[in-house]
């Protein structure tokens, strides 16, 4: 596998260069979905439909497409709050992820878990960890698992720069490092660990990239924006875990368009950078990127109309759910299926 | 039928369990080539080999977390904490991590594993070395906790844990590891949830775990001897699941009730069963509850003066004799 910088892509209409034209529309597909169904969450807000808290990917839709595209069946994704991204991306359908953010019947969870915490484990999406820092041990805990038994699955735990000033992420990187664990870590850099800048917080320019070196990685960071950049980048990580080379830890620059969770407004931010980010917005990036690789129109406008439609019907059957059956307070604290802590 | 220490039932409990199950992989600190700062994981490195005993660093998010992720994807970790204080540098994964993610996800992921710690005092360790915390994990739904005081029952609870479908805290007490006890040939697999009557009697109640046990059986033989008083001692050896039929019965039985708790005063363990008797059997009792703990306070170092803080047998015995007579 050629290096990430070798691999510019090559504008010709016959030629799909290493990526082709089925993953491209994969990672397309995937973009606008996060972003239809994170814009239709926030809508449900503003309608009060969905309650609690939500932390939107909007912005970020590259990073979650571009490393789940490239993972096969059996890997498994550990994220964050602001994981409805992740899920969508490992193919958990919108109206499960809707429904919980709702608290319907429908949700993914049913829901016993919301925003913060979506998981689908038949999907491999094995967590969203609302404790920051936790799921990065946890991760490798998985990728110990797969080294244990000799299975090729990799381990991919994505969090945001604010997360590279906790301690669970440098005992977690030096844990994987010493262990040689088939783990890959993640962090979308969007420049705000929730309401501050990261730069003001911390030591180093590139928060994960910067500390790499401490533990004998290389210094990765990635066009965020660029779904081609974040795929390959995923490619040559999860192909050296597999191989049983140990961890990567890749910096992905990006930016969220709203605010840290729903009750921000995002009003620290300087005038003018949000437009600035907006010009490259990763799915108009990417559908010039298509393109340039001779998609058509049709097919792009195609899969446009198709997740719009997706969206839709996903909303209406969540709003047609019911709550959750109220037995389900008790169920499930314990293996036996319920609460009974004594006899 | 053997003598066993302690300690060395430790190392047999994890043995029997490692060798039953490929799956269950032991991690911490100083626990493989060493063989644990108490020595009691000596020889599982040589028997079951680098992959399976791993030594890590200091680290006790990333020994927790780790264990985490390899339960909920198919393993069945043992983890170490070597001091049960160092709970507190890794707690967000007993409160929120392990108990949480088989409810928030709908009965999607599963946590089997076990953590086994080294509680207690008794070894003039100062404050951050000598803390009783069963009451720490005690109060988290979702979690399972319980805190042997015999060779014997180390291996069964232990094979008990580490089969159980649910995270389970595990407590040691390091100042029983060197105590001796019979332990049977073969096979031990206990019963998480049972508590169990280690001395009959009829005037009174003591409810005792780890290393309160030893203590109130000797509190009890004085009272016996001295007094007259013939007390009933229940190790509660498992916090949750609690065994309150056990207890219940033993009241319903004595009319009095004692807890001698190593803990802190305040929200130990011995409030929770006081406040289940009260709500439960209270015309069975003919006087008040009484609790018998270290108090608010952190331990000391010296021997004086931790010696003055822990329960012991003397304190018991007064405590239950001046009760009694009330």
């Amino acid at each position: 596998m050629a290096k990430i910088e070798d691999r510019a892509a090559l504008p010709t209409a016959s030629h799909n260069d290493d990526i082709g034209e089925e993953t491209r529309l994969v990672l397309y597909r995937t973009q606008v979905e996060i972003r239809e169904a994170e814009q239709r969450a926030y809508d449900l807000f503003l309608q009060n439909l969905v309650k609690g808290t939500s932390h939107l990917s909007l912005g970020q839709e590259a990073v979650a497409a571009g490393f789940a595209a490239a993972m096969r069946p059996g890997d498994l994704s550990f994220c964050t709050y602001r994981g409805h991204a992740h899920t969508l991306a490992r193919g958990v359908p919108i109206v499960k992820v809707l429904g919980e953010l709702m608290g319907r019947d429908i949700g993914l969870m049913r829901g016993k878990g919301g925003s913060m915490h979506l998981t689908s484990v038949e999907h491999g999406v094995m967590g969203s960890y609302a404790i920051i820092g936790a799921h990065l041990p946890i991760a490798c805990g998985a990728a110990w698992r797969a080294q244990y038994k000799g299975q090729k699955d990799v381990s991919v735990c994505f969090f945001g720069d604010g997360t590279t000033n906790i301690g669970a992420f440098h005992e977690a990187l030096n844990f994987a490092v010493v262990w040689k664990l088939p783990v890959v870590f993640v962090c979308e850099n969007n420049l705000y660990m929730e309401y501050t800048p990261i730069s003001d917080v911390t030591a180093v320019q590139h928060p994960a990239a910067d500390r790499a070196a401490a533990y004998g990685l290389p210094r990765i960071i990635v066009d965020g924006n660029d779904a081609d950049a974040v795929y390959r980048s995923a490619v040559t990580a999860y192909e050296k875990a597999r191989a049983g080379d140990g961890p990567s830890l890749i910096e992905c620059m990006t930016y969220r368009y709203s605010g840290h969770s729903r009750a921000d407004p995002a009003k620290y931010r300087p005038e003018g950078e949000l437009e600035k980010w907006k010009e490259r917005d990763p799915i108009k990036l990417y559908r010039q990127r298509l393109k340039q690789f001779g998609v058509d129109e049709e097919t792009i406008l195609r899969i446009d109309t198709e997740v719009k439609r997706e969206v839709d019907e996903a909303t209406e059957a969540c709003k047609a759910s019911p709550p959750p059956a109220l037995d389900l307070l008790t169920t499930d604290v314990y293996a036996d299926g319920g609460f009974a802590w004594r006899n | 039928m053997a003598e066993l220490t302690y300690r060395d039932a430790v190392i047999r409990g994890i043995a029997q369990e490692m060798t039953r199950d490929p799956d269950v992989v032991f991690l911490g600190e100083d626990i493989a080539k060493a063989g644990g700062v108490f020595k009691a994981t000596v020889g599982l490195y040589e028997q079951f080999g680098p992959l399976r005993v791993r030594d890590t660093p200091i680290s006790e998010q990333a020994i927790l977390g780790a264990a985490m992720g390899a339960a909920m994807t198919g393993l069945k970790p043992i983890a170490e904490i070597m001091f049960s204080d160092f709970i507190a540098v890794c707690f967000d994964y007993i409160a929120n991590e392990f108990p949480k993610s088989r409810y928030m996800t709908n009965g999607q992921v599963k946590v089997p594993l076990v953590v086994r710690t080294g509680n207690g005092g008794g070894a003039r360790f100062g404050a951050q070395h000598s803390q009783s915390v069963e009451n720490w994990c005690m109060m988290i739904p979702g979690l399972k906790v319980v805190a042997p005081s015999s060779p014997r029952d180390v291996i069964g609870l232990m094979a008990a844990a580490v089969r159980d479908p649910d995270p389970v805290i595990f407590f040691e007490h390091k100042s029983l590891y060197a105590t001796k006890g019979e332990v049977p040939d073969g096979e031990i697999v206990d019963t998480l949830g049972t508590a169990r009557i280690v001395r009959p009697g009829k005037d009174a109640t003591i409810l005792a775990l780890a290393l309160m046990v030893p203590r109130a059986l000797a509190a009890a033989e004085k009272l016996k001897s001295e007094h007259g008083i013939d007390c009933e001692v229940v190790d509660v050896r498992s916090l949750v699941p609690l065994d309150t039929q056990t207890i219940l019965g033993s009241v319903a039985k004595t009319h009095r009730l004692f807890t001698v708790e190593e803990n802190p005063r305040l929200c130990g363990w011995g409030a929770e069963l006081v406040s289940i008797v009260a709500d439960e059997a209270f015309y069975d009792l003919d006087g008040p509850p009484v609790r018998i703990t270290t108090p608010h306070i952190p331990l000391p170092s010296a021997d004086i003066l931790e010696d003055l803080a822990l329960p012991s047998v003397d304190r018991i015995a007064e405590r239950v004799q001046r009760s009694l007579n009330a």
